[in-house]
């Protein structure tokens, strides 16, 4: 605005941009902004037999934290999000460090292939890897049968948090390895020169140079990826039907909500469920970003 | 830089030579001045996980030319006695009357309506966001971003009771609409115009005496092209592969896309009296997973430059 000429231009480019946006924009109200106020205002009431909707305003919010099934829930996804987050961003940053150090045989094979599971639906995922750990035709049944040994299996309700922590790192290795694949491409050569003349080696590079440089990606990855964990659904859902003693409709606050309001019919309280696990995820979100960015500013 | 514009993202203050280099820059770059050694042992390693990758894809492509016979009684990661992917193939199509191409079909108007719709939406979206200024501009980013961290069925309970009022569920449009949105499209888009279109080529159209329209259809939508076919590309897996939303807003086995059609043959075999069809639901599989993955594969050269541009460096 401080360099362009005082006429009419500027006015008409104040309108010209919301031109552009406005198709967005509307969309967005509709399908994000209207239901999110109607879902904390469903909050507010509660549904009775009789005499229709009462406003009963924090009463939904005292109860879910006093429901254990919340809290069970929310403790299964952080625990999820604790041990997959680190595990499948370690894997995909090494893998875009080895592609990207130019020391690979074939390194455009590499980078397709493993990004590949990213095209496969989580329903076709699920499905999938869902035989796979079955005993009747799955890899587990195979090497019980072939070895004669009964391995433990991975649809249990002691494993099945972990079965499932290894769908969700299949399927997004290879999305995020090419999130920082892309930041590292963009790092300016000089500064491997510069290194080059001090005398870095790699691993002297990787830390110096790389890493800080990818901040910004890391960072972005990690808040992507603790929203998907805490609105984990369909791979608990899609197993379900596999693992039906394993993963209760209270497995996670997603599957929670979903049962509260399609199967219980209780849409208030699935509203106020969700508008938590929401807050929830923006607090955590905006302290990653906080901290993760920090020393940038 | 008449048109300056401080909230937008990345390095919109490089030189105008600098962007214009930028299409060739990620596969002509060397990394240092001597070639670094290629290691086995680094190959090796690497390896590892293309195999954890790949190996779920052999195993379904394998279990894909089994009988029904087959799939119980030989070794999941190789072929069975007889090789049975063409009746399979066929079976899946000819099943309860034909049900599997009708969800194909319903996929395909999905994606091409709600996919095609969402990069429209977010290239003139992104557009504005990298060349105009205007008032509100950091808030609509804000609201944008902050509402990718709510969950979705903090919103799907609300919309789908909306939509019921509109007489919309059971509707393809109860599919459509919401996929028209796509957040990160919206910030892709806004990070590569921002990269991609010089604002000094802008204002020579202007000059010229071009329209904002004309000159965004003539001389910025051809720059655009690398990323918005990487948003196409990253919606149309996001319409593909949905099952959230179709689940609560479509009862009615006709209006299934493939993702819940597939899920419901697999739940078949979990209900009293249902014929269990998992020869159907792994072949199902390979052919839901197939056009994505080619699409990929063919595609790689445009969408992998595109993603470059918009990779995040701040």
């Amino acid at each position: 605005m401080r360099e362009r000429p005082p006429s009419g231009h500027a006015d008409r480019q104040v309108w010209t941009g919301w031109g552009f946006l406005a198709p967005f924009m509307i969309v967005f109200t509709l399908v994000f902004l209207a239901p999110l106020g109607y879902s904390i205002y469903l909050s507010l009431f509660r549904d009775r037999m009789v005499g229709g909707n009462l406003f009963v305003g924090f009463e939904n919010y005292q109860r879910a934290i006093a429901d254990p099934q919340f809290w069970s829930a929310l403790g299964r996804v952080t625990l999820f999000l604790v041990v997959q987050v680190p595990i499948m961003l370690g894997i995909a940053l090494l893998v875009a460090l080895a592609i990207d150090s130019g020391r690979l045989y074939g390194k455009n094979f590499f980078r397709i292939s493993i990004f590949l599971p990213y095209a496969v639906p989580a329903v076709v995922a699920a499905l999938m890897w869902g035989f796979m750990y079955g005993d009747r035709f799955g890899l587990v049944g195979n090497i019980n049968e072939v070895f004669g040994i009964s391995l433990p299996s991975p649809l249990s309700s002691d494993l099945v948090l972990a079965s499932i922590g290894n769908i969700v790192t299949w399927e997004f290795i290879g999305y995020n390895m090419l999130i920082f694949y892309s930041a590292l491409r963009v790092i300016p050569h000089s500064l491997y020169e510069a290194a080059q003349i001090d005398g870095a080696g790699q691993f002297r590079v990787i830390a110096a140079i790389k890493l800080p440089a990818i901040r910004g990606a890391l960072v972005i990855a990690t808040i992507f990826s603790i929203i998907g964990s805490f609105q984990l659904f369909n791979e608990p859902s899609i197993l379900q039907s596999l693992a039906p003693n394993a993963i209760s409709s209270y497995f996670t606050p997603n599957l929670y909500t979903y049962s509260l309001s399609f199967a219980a019919q209780q849409q208030n309280y699935a509203a106020t469920v969700a508008i938590l696990m929401g807050l929830v995820t923006m607090v955590i979100a905006y302290a990653v970003q906080l901290r993760g960015l920090r020393k940038d500013a | 830089m008449t048109s300056g514009n401080p909230t937008a993202p990345a390095r919109r203050d490089r030189s105008s030579a600098a962007v214009r280099l930028r299409p060739q820059q990620p596969r002509q770059r060397s990394r240092t001045t001597r070639k670094p050694r290629r290691s086995v042992l680094l190959t090796v390693l690497t390896g590892l996980v293309l195999i954890y990758s790949l190996l779920p894809l052999f195993w379904l492509l394998i279990n894909a030319s089994k009988t029904p016979a087959g799939l119980f009684d030989s070794f999941g990661l190789w072929f069975g006695e007889d090789f049975a992917l063409l009746d399979n193939i066929v079976a899946t199509f000819t099943y309860d009357d034909g049900v599997f191409s009708r969800w194909l079909g319903n996929t395909l108007l999905y994606v091409v309506v709600g996919a095609g719709g969402a990069t429209l939406l977010a290239v003139l979206g992104g557009y504005a966001l990298a060349i105009f200024d205007f008032p509100g501009k950091r808030a609509v980013f804000a609201v944008v971003i902050g509402a990718v961290a709510v969950p979705g069925t903090a919103l799907a309970v609300p919309t789908f009771l909306m939509f019921s009022q509109l007489g919309l569920t059971n509707t393809p449009w109860a599919v459509i609409i919401p996929s028209l949105i796509s957040p990160f499209g919206l910030y892709l888009m806004w990070v590569f115009a921002a990269q991609a279109v010089p604002r000094d080529l802008l204002e020579a159209a202007r000059i010229d005496g071009a329209g904002e329209i004309r000159s965004f259809l003539r001389v910025s939508l051809p720059l655009l092209a690398p990323g918005t076919v990487t948003v196409l590309l990253f919606t149309t897996v996001a319409t593909w592969n949905n099952y959230f939303l179709p689940l609560i807003m479509i009862r009615d086995p006709d209006w299934f896309p493939l993702t819940l059609g597939l899920n419901s043959w697999n739940a078949q075999a979990s209900t009293a009296g249902g014929e269990v069809v998992f020869h159907l639901v792994i072949t199902g599989s390979l052919i839901t997973i197939a056009p994505l993955i080619a699409a990929f594969l063919l595609l790689q050269r445009y969408w992998q430059s595109g993603l470059a541009a918009g990779s995040v460096k701040e």
